[in-house]
């Protein structure tokens, strides 16, 4: 009897949250996928809902929609490869070598730039990058382009790469690291042969987070890519501008493809549990 | 933030409408264009016969620099005059390209709408806009005959808007860092430009018509009569003459807030722009003028939505924006040629007409005005079928690589 009810609270309690990602989410993405089958009147611009292939096949036949999903994909595994590399060393001291109050002030500092809008921080790279900006004065600047691009990108996703490695070092027993050291070795040995394999789950947690932000951004592309155009970029344009609703939904299964793909690689190796 | 946030909510709004569209009936989408002269049937929308009390408020979709209320410069302000005259509270809301501007107004939230010759004509096809009564129009009168009944404003002598003015898209440099001067798009379609990194151009598929333009004008082999009217082969070389560019561009602009800044911190030192983005810069020298090949532009127009909430406030304003004061006011901060002939008399610079050829129709034949290119060419050729704007999309998607 008693079971019922509580069963019948947790329902009711979920129901609200479920009813939003059902409605909301799920039936938004149905949508969506339902409208890539549809065409377009090149005029009017109005969605004729008939049953057409057209638009997978002009995502498949002309090239320059593989070249710009490949060079997405590629950005997003740089930001990826980036983020790691700076986030491994913070989050390596925050778990390990700082006190504790020195560890509650670094996780601040990690989580500060989360509090401040993604535009400011976008327009900020953007001052940074310019011709005349900071950048400059100390002698180089890459200007808006790939490189500004993979820079700002990398900037606004690391605290979600940081995050998950310090949680999976902050388990990683102390007792180990004492042990390797015991047996004779070097600091670099043990973080290669012992730390690494350990943090690797919270690795792959922590690009899930940065790679599939990077894909579907089109917004920094816009203030400090220049002339580049990415996978979200052309979904956007064929929003906006096209006004091709059934294309752009045709594109946009691209990254959606590429992220369950994705999960399900990274549910192979464990990493789910440490998200 | 205004300007700059817009573009995130303009898309929730279009995918939202993608998804109100799948229930909703498709009301008029049959409805093609089947002849370049508007000998297309425009969907039955009903025109207004007469007018009635001011509904007290009003909202308007423009270019950026059309409706200002004094919020970016306190001197610069002819909305508020309007609504103390009217009691029409007026919410103005800017857009940065002609297609963003189709896409807001089939939202239907918009009583009025300043829209170019390659929005217009899509919006009456769509059936989002609503003939215009001329004669609940006062200013109508006042209206220089040679920008009246239009193949981009009206549909077999229905006029569907009231002009607001024209122009054409300039080509802007910095004049302390780009010497000599140039005369000629080529400045900006030149492969080896020692100004390479340094070049912008308009971020929309309509640009391809500038390139067309020039290719009008230096490659008269390729058979091009009008900058809007390509065949395969015409696209294939303004597509070309394009790709060359690519490497040079620094960035595409269709943000003008993003433009000026660009130039002002020497990011970008040469490109297209309109007046209205020059005046904007005063920090450093720049100089815009119109190329020897002539331009690309704009002829724009004041209509009505056909969903409008506010339709006796959309009139009052229609027809205080194409008076004199209203007309003068956002002509000459726009910089632009006023459509109104008594505007000319009411700008506080008495050279400003004569600057933009207000009175002269000669003149403003000769700008390309923006259209929307469809399959029935424009320049009217039977023997091929013309790229439309879908084809456009699609080029200036690989332009852009």
């Amino acid at each position: 009897m008693a079971n019922t009810r509580s069963g019948l609270r947790a329902g009711l309690l979920l129901t609200p949250p479920m009813l939003w990602l059902g409605v909301a989410y799920l039936a938004a993405l149905a949508a969506l996928f339902v409208t890539a089958f549809w065409g377009q009147n090149d005029f009017t611009g109005e969605i004729e809902k008939v049953f057409t292939l057209d638009n997978f096949k002009t995502l498949f036949t002309v090239p320059v929609y593989r070249t710009i999903t490949f060079r997405t994909l590629g950005i997003a595994a740089l930001v990826t490869a980036v983020d790691a590399l700076v986030a491994f060393p913070i989050a390596l001291y925050m778990a390990k070598l700082a006190r504790p109050s020195v560890r509650r002030l670094l996780v601040i500092a990690v989580l500060m730039p989360l509090w401040a809008s993604y535009l400011v921080k976008a327009y900020a790279w953007r001052g940074m990058l310019s011709a005349s900006g900071p950048l400059a004065w100390l002698g180089w600047t890459p200007g808006y382009g790939r490189t500004g691009l993979i820079i700002t990108l990398a900037y606004l996703w690391l605290p979600y790469m940081v995050l998950p490695v310090f949680a999976g070092l902050e388990r990683l027993p102390d007792a180990l690291l004492e042990a390797s050291a015991d047996l004779g070795s070097s600091s670099l040995n043990t973080i290669r042969r012992v730390v690494l394999p350990i943090a690797f789950p919270a690795f792959v947690a922590g690009s899930v987070f940065t790679f599939s932000l990077t894909l579907g951004d089109f917004i920094a592309v816009k203030i400090v890519g220049g002339p580049y155009q990415m996978l979200g970029n052309v979904v956007y344009d064929n929003v906006g501008a096209a006004n091709n609703l059934p294309f752009a939904a045709a594109y946009a299964t691209v990254p959606v493809v590429v992220m369950l793909l994705y999960l399900a690689a990274v549910r192979r190796t464990g990493a789910l549990e440490n998200l | 933030m205004r300007q700059r946030t817009w573009r995130i909510p303009a898309a929730v709004c279009a995918l939202a409408l993608a998804l109100a569209g799948c229930g909703g009936g498709g009301s008029g989408s049959d409805n093609t264009a089947s002849s370049a002269q508007g000998g297309f049937t425009p969907p039955k929308v009903p025109m207004k016969q007469s007018l009635g009390k001011d509904e007290g408020a009003v909202s308007i979709l423009a270019w950026p620099g059309y409706a200002e209320d004094g919020s970016n410069d306190p001197n610069v302000d002819w909305v508020t005059p309007f609504e103390k005259a009217t009691g029409c509270q007026a919410t103005v809301k800017y857009y940065g390209t002609s297609d963003e501007a189709f896409n807001l107004m089939k939202t239907g939230d918009y009583d009025v709408v300043a829209a170019s010759g390659d929005a217009s004509l899509r919006m009456i096809a769509s059936g989002d806009v609503a003939p215009v009564n001329t004669d609940l129009l006062k200013s109508w009168s006042e209206i220089r005959p040679f920008l009246k009944y239009k193949p981009w404003n009206s549909v077999n002598h229905q006029m569907y808007g009231i002009p607001q003015g024209w122009g054409a898209n300039l080509l802007m440099w910095r004049t302390d860092l780009v010497k000599p001067a140039p005369t000629s798009w080529g400045a900006v379609f030149d492969k080896n430009s020692p100004y390479a990194g340094k070049i912008t151009a308009y971020d929309s598929p309509i640009y391809i018509a500038d390139a067309a333009l020039y290719l009008m004008k230096h490659q008269p082999d390729l058979g091009i009569k009008n900058p809007y009217a390509l065949d395969d082969k015409q696209l294939q070389a303004a597509v070309d003459l394009l790709k060359g560019q690519r490497p040079q561009v620094s960035e595409y602009w269709s943000d003008y807030l993003k433009e000026q800044q660009a130039f002002e911190t020497g990011d970008t030192v040469i490109g297209t722009t309109w007046q209205f983005i020059k005046n904007l810069i005063t920090k450093e020298p720049v100089k815009a003028i119109i190329p020897s090949e002539s331009s690309t532009g704009w002829s724009d127009t004041w209509m009505i939505g056909s969903q409008s909430k506010h339709p006796n406030c959309a009139y009052a304003w229609m027809d205080y924006i194409a008076g004199p004061k209203g007309n003068a006011a956002s002509a000459y901060y726009f910089g632009e040629a006023p459509a109104n002939i008594k505007a000319c008399d009411m700008v506080p610079d008495k050279t400003f007409c004569d600057t933009f050829h207000a009175a002269d129709p000669k003149y403003a034949n000769k700008i390309w005005w923006w259209r929307t290119p469809i399959s029935q060419c424009l320049d009217g050729r039977t023997d091929v079928k013309c790229t439309d704007y879908g084809d456009w999309t699609t080029a200036w998607t690989e332009v852009k690589g």
